[in-house]
């Protein structure tokens, strides 16, 4: 039994745990004394011996990106926190960072430090007033206590941090338009390369990092890589936020060392519903094709998720038990990424149109067999063929779904429109069965 | 784009299509395959604009990436540099790519709408050709039912270019032009994923100088022009290449006709020059030449004082020449004025002409303010020079370490410099100065450096300017003749840092004619009148054993010289008086001649006071030649040939012949043959004599003034949709002068007075600019003369 | 008629940033913040401030979905009706106040109260279904709970997120996010219910990360 691991989770509980007081009460903002007292390429170092592999989805090795910003670049080199958590099922960087928004910052100094920027920002996603409230408050806090400014805590060392607010974008959350948006531009991906170590914002040396690996930080240098990397499994060290939504008793944030399975998390979380049993899940955000209940021992790092057809992705454990339409589930997803699609490039932009009228029309029971493998098609053409990775996303829903869940699609069509009682999937639904 | 290799070291190697081929490091996959004669269809690429990537149509699979690995996905071929030893497989050898490349097509045409017929771009339509080549026959989408994305119908972006936004595939390469060649951000991606379209913002249409080239550029039919919009279709086009006849630039352009008619104008390609850009000047004034006031037959005065009634009759051409002949060989000394339109070969033709038949050195191709600083200028500093002998070329500019600008608006005057200056300054961060009296929205987008200078004071801000070396290049424009020692200031400027130095007239002849010797001081080819020895080496090729040896008048002395009297006759040819430096002395000086032979294309003041008329050819219904600025010939061919609209050459051989004294030749290739026989002066050119900088000073408001590219002048007539296009006439003042006199305010100077709505700027607090020929006659005519005093009042807000 | 103070506070936003053009995004706000959308005026004073093309503003104010081109009600309602809280109940939720309101998507109430429209995820599938009010976390709604929300907002009694402060207007909201803080990050708890479950659990069984000193011991036992 893989037993929860509370690093990043751990002070959300504690009283006024977003204040600086309560963060530094616990020992907040002395990992980086720890952290000024070494080189900053001793820093960088650490982060790649501990084997942190990035949060936002992708699992690039984080110190690996910090080492390729090349330090003889005369350019300013910025830090750029992705704090855009958009994608469909994704929950944990946003309650970090308004529980806990003194981690970030102090992962934001450390990390600025190790790749010498002395600019950082952190891009909030702007549909979440209260978080932008927390970290705007913690970044004043933490200029008046001289954790940013100048010559932070005697070090030489001088950070200004700005918080900026996006303003609706799923898109944004790509890390190249992410750097459009906060160039004050449309929120649409960039060339590679170059790549954004080389030729990021501004042009100049920048690291992307996501919340909750910027977040870890603090922890791998107060507690030393070989922590860290005591976690997890041999690839995919450490540990990570799971976050376990739908038609589960306890739906909620579960830190774990990667590699824990489903299987554990769910009966960590009391189960599926009562009555009723699993049927398919996302195991990284609605990007990552769907699993079913055959995967739930599949170990959840990068390597068996992979392994299993699909990609860990954000770790955003999307359950969904029999009472819900796999048809209806991917109609809705696949409008999502029609309406975030970005416009820029033709198979996504055309493509997801297109693709939401046959799946529309399919979960009214319209349409032919024949119209699976059209759809099969469309997403051939689209997968591999878009300018970024959301169109790639955008297909996992209809790829895995066709794959798994054949069946209910004919199914709607011999029936002529959906088989499933939509008002029995929602929360409540259990509630007024028994009332 | 050039892809000729520099050095052999820089080549790279790679497989397409199973075929080797070596191109230039960095060059982008799409163009290696054009090298093996595989073409990847396209719709957002273009080569001279930045890669985007954006509509996936040219994937290719690259078994290798030259690493021994592949890419696993199809990849953008024009966004994708080659390596050595990569592999590449296009649509030809490779499946992944052709059914890639379908999908791509598929996905471009559910939501097109099939109005290809009525579309006018149908027949000329990369995405319908495509299609027919590559798509599918029927149509998934429609055939489940699919609903098309709809917008309302066109919309209007400028008064000129209009959008359907139906028909856009959002490619970008109308933005991307926008933003990236002239610097004119004012069409934009707006909305988002499939209802992203191309947008303005309200009120603020897309007026730029070179918007007409996003219609060209447009892979489909969603741009059109207001003026071309379904007018005919590509396919009963018939297309001769020409020259661009606005400007001294010399741009390739395209002109598409159908039963005589010109129907539209394009952008020609022509690397050195113009690229693939053109100004909406060249596209869309052409209508000048199909106005109802267009000459087409000659007319002689029944003169008053030979019994007549003193009217123009309409007459045969031997008649014209006849009466033309006589009337000139007795008015005792002739003026001849050519105007800056002509063409190298015309412009011969009047040289020729005034020395051989008329004999005399009274000729001037200045049609507007001059010195004769200038002529100096130009017979030591210009003339012979060309790309490759000692003159600038376009490339020149590319490279150079710094560019000045001096007396030269390039954006409203030389446009293709303009966008030439815009890329080097882009690409290379070229340092580009300018001595100009503000910093323009043009100088702006060429990240210029201004040296602020009141009208007047040019030629001591050239002697002072700093950093120019041997690397740098002078432009200095036509304007610069009012100004004295301000071309001798930038000759000296050149000669002291080895910067090199080039004049940029503003007409598309001015260059012709001065190699060509339209000035009292040169003959053909540069030789100095004054040089006994070129006067010879010339009469040799004209076999006449004397040529004029006294130094002619200039035009402003050839005014003088017919309202003295000292004069009597006048050959003149394409000259609006208004052009002149004073307007009212030329009109006099008409007035005043004995006998006036006109040379035009449509009926004038200069006409209606000629005593004989002469229509002759415009550019279309003849060959010619057209000499850059930088003194490179640009010859084109005549369009269509309309035996009734003849050259100026023709009808100078035809006086020429009735005065017994014949050019010997009658036809542009005979002239041009004649041109070449004589070539280029290679004995000592004349040298400059330099004249001292006048310290400039007054009351009032010094007056600065050039004419904006859209305007007025008589060659932009007929366009509705190009004119609305034009900016608004204001007069710019100095922030202080503004606040003191605005917003609307009275101009008086010595010719006029002026009232127009106020702009301030950063201007000296007693300098003013207007544009010169945007309201009323222009400038020379109704306010005063560039450089000269006016005062200013607060206007009457009615 | 856009303000001096606005104005300036405009300017300041450009000045938080190396290049001013970054400053976009948080300036629209502003003008939203004022205007109660963005109005063309807004569009074209961005535009002066930054030097760029009021197309290019144009273009990016419609590229993102927080940006209003119709006027917005006091109240933003946005319910979640990606896929798990439309399954959730959030479809349901998204019915019964366009019925109650009398609105259609990305409409607003004729009272100018309460502006309705279904938003994406809104990174709070554990609390499905979601409302969001005024970019505020309304969790684990029902019709019901949601209709009480509309109409409490609409009688102006105060109404509180679930986790966070009470809800202000939508156009102070924008404010904030404009960059300019109102003071109230102290209010509400730290996390709600769902996102300490995981922390529960191990709390109640005593599991924690390994301590560090014994990761460090048996680290540098691995690497001898
Ligand atoms: C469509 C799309 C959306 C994304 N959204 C996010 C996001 O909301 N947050 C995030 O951290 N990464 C997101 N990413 C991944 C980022 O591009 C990038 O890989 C990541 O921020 C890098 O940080 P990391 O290495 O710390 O994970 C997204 C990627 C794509 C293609
Ligand atoms: S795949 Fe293309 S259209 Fe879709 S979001 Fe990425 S760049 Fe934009
Ligand atoms: S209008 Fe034409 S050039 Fe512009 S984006 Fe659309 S298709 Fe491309
Ligand atoms: S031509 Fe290559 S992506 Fe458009
Ligand atoms: S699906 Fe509604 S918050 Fe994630």
């Amino acid at each position: 039994m893989t037993t929860l691991t509370p690093v990043l989770t751990d002070n959300w509980g504690d009283e006024r745990a977003w204040t600086l007081a309560a963060y530094e009460a616990r020992g907040g903002y002395q990992a980086l004394d720890k952290a000024f007292a070494m080189a900053p390429d001793a820093v960088i170092e650490s982060v790649k011996e501990s084997g942190l592999r990035g949060r936002g989805g992708a699992g690039f090795p984080t110190g690996m990106k910090w080492g390729f910003i090349p330090q003889d670049n005369p350019k300013p080199k910025y830090l750029v926190v992705n704090a855009d958590e958009s994608e469909p099922g994704t929950c944990k960087d946003i309650p970090l960072m308004m529980a806990s928004p003194h981690t970030l910052v102090e992962g934001v100094i450390i990390s600025s430090y190790a790749i010498r920027a002395n600019k950082a920002f952190i891009y909030i996603r702007g549909e979440v007033l209260h978080v932008i409230r927390r970290v705007q408050r913690a970044v004043e806090e933490a200029y008046a206590a001289g954790h940013l400014g100048t010559d932070i805590h005697g070090s030489g060392f001088d950070l200004d941090v700005v918080v900026h607010a996006g303003a609706g974008a799923y898109i944004c959350g790509e890390e190249t338009a992410l750097l459009e948006g906060l160039e004050g531009r449309r929120g649409q991906p960039r060339l590679r390369p170059p790549f954004p170590a080389v030729a990021g914002l501004y042009a100049s040396p920048t690291v992307i990092n996501n919340v909750e690996s910027i977040a870890s930080v603090p922890s791998i240098i107060a507690n030393g890589h070989h922590w860290f990397s005591s976690m997890g499994t041999e690839k995919s060290k450490g540990f990570g936020i799971f976050s376990l939504s739908g038609h589960v008793q306890t739906p909620g944030q579960y830190e774990a060392p990667l590699g824990i399975t489903l299987r554990e998390l769910i009966e960590l979380a009391g189960g599926i519903r009562e009555g009723h049993e699993l049927k398919f899940w996302t195991p990284g955000g609605s990007s990552t094709p769907l699993l079913t209940a055959e995967h739930l021992d599949v170990p959840l790092d990068f390597e068996g998720v992979g392994a299993a057809g699909s990609m860990l992705g954000t770790r955003a454990l999307q359950i969904f038990d029999d009472t819900t339409c796999v048809v209806r589930a991917t109609l809705r997803w696949t409008e999502f990424y029609k309406h975030e699609s970005c416009g820029k490039c033709t198979p996504c932009r055309e493509g997801t149109w297109w693709l939401v009228q046959v799946l529309s029309a399919l979960e009214k029971g319209q349409g032919s067999e024949a119209d699976l493998d059209l759809l099969l098609d469309q997403c051939d053409n689209i997968l591999g063929r878009s300018f970024c990775a959301l169109a790639d996303g955008a297909v996992s829903p209809i790829t895995s779904s066709i794959k798994y869940f054949r069946d209910e699609y004919i199914a709607h069509l011999t029936g002529g429109g959906c088989p499933f009682d939509p008002s029995r999937t929602t929360a409540w639904a259990g509630q007024e069965v028994t009332a | 784009m050039t892809t000729t290799p520099e050095k052999a070291t820089d080549l790279v190697s790679l497989t397409i299509d199973g075929i080797q081929v070596s191109v230039p490091k960095d060059t982008l996959v799409i163009r290696a395959a054009e090298q093996v004669g595989v073409q990847i269809p396209r719709f957002c690429d273009h080569p001279l604009l930045a890669p985007v990537g954006a509509c996936r149509q040219c994937l290719v699979d690259v078994p290798d990436a030259g690493n021994g690995r592949g890419f696993p996905k199809p990849q953008a071929s024009c966004t994708l540099p080659v390596a050595e030893g990569m592999v590449v497989n296009t649509q030809a050898t490779s499946p992944v790519a052709d059914k890639a490349q379908q999908g791509i097509m598929e996905f471009l045409l559910i939501n097109h709408p099939l109005d290809c017929p009525v579309c006018d771009k149908g027949g000329e339509c990369p995405l319908q050709n495509q299609a027919m080549t590559n798509g599918r026959g029927d149509s998934r989408f429609s055939a489940g039912g699919g609903v098309k994305r709809t917008f309302p119908k066109p919309i209007s972006i400028s008064p000129q270019v209009l959008l359907d936004r139906e028909r856009c595939i959002v490619c970008q390469r109308c933005t991307r032009f926008a933003a990236e060649i002239p610097g004119d951000p004012f069409i934009a991606l707006v909305e988002r994923g499939a209802q992203q379209q191309i947008g303005i913002a309200e009120d603020a249409p897309f007026l730029s100088y070179f918007s007409g080239n996003v219609i060209q550029i447009c892979p489909v039919g969603a741009l059109t022009s207001a003026e071309y919009r379904f007018r005919s279709r590509p396919f009963d086009l018939v297309s001769t290449p020409g020259v661009g006849e606005h400007d001294s630039c010399g741009a390739a352009i395209r002109i598409d006709h159908r039963r005589g008619k010109v129907m539209r104008r394009l952008s020609g390609e022509d690397p050195e020059v113009n690229e693939e850009w053109i100004t909406d000047k060249d596209r869309f004034a052409f209508h000048y030449a199909t106005q109802a006031d267009r000459l087409t037959y000659p007319q002689v005065r029944d003169r008053v004082e030979d019994g007549g009634d003193g009217s123009l009759r309409p007459a045969s051409w031997p008649e014209a020449f006849a009466v033309a002949a006589r009337g000139l060989a007795a008015a005792g000394g002739v003026g001849v004025l050519t105007g800056g339109r002509l063409t190298a070969e015309d412009a011969y033709a009047y040289s020729k002409f005034a020395r051989v038949s008329l004999g005399t050195n009274d000729i001037d191709f200045r049609s507007r303010p001059l010195s004769a600083e200038e002529a100096s200028f130009l017979a030591a500093e210009v003339a012979l020079r060309s790309p490759g002998n000692g003159g600038v070329s376009y490339a020149d500019l590319e490279t150079a370490s710094s560019v000045v600008l001096a007396g030269l608006e390039p954006e409203d005057e030389a446009g293709t410099i303009f966008l030439r200056l815009r890329k080097a300054v882009r690409a290379r961060g070229t340092r580009v100065v300018a001595v100009a009296p503000y910093a323009t929205r043009g100088l702006s987008k060429l990240s210029a450096q201004v040296v602020r200078t009141a009208p007047g004071a040019e030629a001591a801000a050239i002697a002072g300017l700093d950093g120019v070396d041997a690397g740098s290049v002078i432009l200095v424009g036509e304007r610069l003749a009012t100004v004295p020692g301000a071309l001798s200031a930038a000759a000296a400027l050149a000669r002291r840092t080895g910067a090199r130095l080039a004049w940029v007239p503003r007409r598309a002849g001015d260059r012709g004619a001065v190699e060509a010797g339209c000035l009292p001081n040169l003959l053909p080819g540069g030789r100095p009148v004054a040089d006994a020895q070129a006067r010879v080496d010339a009469g040799t090729t004209w076999g006449v054993d004397h040529l004029p040896d006294a130094a002619g008048r200039d035009a402003d002395e050839i005014v003088a010289a017919l309202v003295s009297g000292e004069l009597g006759g006048l050959v003149i040819g394409g000259v609006d008086p208004d052009d002149t430096a004073d307007p009212a002395a030329t009109r006099a000086a008409i007035e005043a001649a004995s006998f006036v032979v006109a040379l035009e294309l449509r009926e004038t003041d200069v006409t209606r006071a000629a005593d004989v008329v002469f229509p002759v050819a415009p550019v279309v219904d003849k060959a010619g030649t057209f000499v850059t600025w930088e003194g490179r010939p640009r010859p084109f061919e005549a369009v269509f040939a309309s035996p009734g609209s003849l050259p100026d050459v023709r009808v100078l051989a035809g006086i020429a012949e009735e005065l017994d004294r014949p050019l010997g030749f009658r036809t542009i290739l005979e002239a041009r043959a004649e041109m070449q026989e004589m070539g280029p002066w290679d004995g000592e050119r004349a040298g400059h004599t330099a004249v001292d900088a006048v310290p400039a000073g007054g009351d009032g408001f010094a007056l600065a003034t050039w004419k904006l590219l859209v305007d007025n002048g008589s060659m932009q007539h007929g366009d509705k949709a190009y004119l609305a296009t034009g900016r608004v006439a204001v007069a710019r003042l100095s922030p202080a002068a503004y606040d003191a006199h605005g917003p609307i305010v009275t101009l008086t100077g010595d010719r006029g007075s002026v009232t127009l709505p106020a702009e301030p700027a950063d201007l000296d607090d007693d300098v003013v600019w207007v544009p010169a020929n945007s309201f009323g006659n222009g400038v020379l005519a109704g306010l005063a003369s560039p450089g000269s005093r006016v005062t200013i009042a607060k206007g009457d807000p009615a | 008629m856009i303000d001096q103070k606005t104005q300036d506070e405009l300017r300041e936003i450009a000045a938080r940033y190396p290049e001013a053009r970054s400053g976009l995004l948080p300036m629209l706000h502003l003008v939203q913040s004022v205007e109660g959308r963005i109005t063309p005026e807004g569009i074209e004073l961005c535009a002066d401030i930054l030097g760029i093309s009021a197309a290019d503003v144009s273009g990016v104010a419609t590229f993102y979905t927080m940006y209003k081109r119709r006027p917005v009600g006091d109240y933003h309602v946005g319910v979640c009706t990606n896929t798990l809280c439309a399954v959730m109940g959030g479809d349901a939720i998204f019915e019964r106040l366009k019925d109650h309101l009398a609105v259609g998507n990305d409409e607003t109430t004729e009272d100018g109260r309460i502006s309705l429209e279904h938003v994406e995820c809104n990174a709070a599938c554990d609390y499905a279904p979601v409302v969001m009010v005024n970019w505020e976390f309304m969790d684990n709604q029902t019709p019901e709970s949601a209709v009480q929300v509309v109409d409490d907002l609409r009688a102006g009694k105060e109404v509180h997120s679930t986790r966070g402060p009470r809800i202000c207007t939508w156009r102070e909201a924008e404010r904030v996010l404009a960059g300019f803080p109102d003071g109230r990050a102290d209010d509400g708890p730290a996390a709600g219910p769902a996102s300490l479950v995981g922390l529960g659990i191990a709390r109640e069984r005593g599991w924690t990360a390994p301590d560090a000193h014994l990761a460090v011991t048996s680290g540098q036992e691995e690497g001898q």
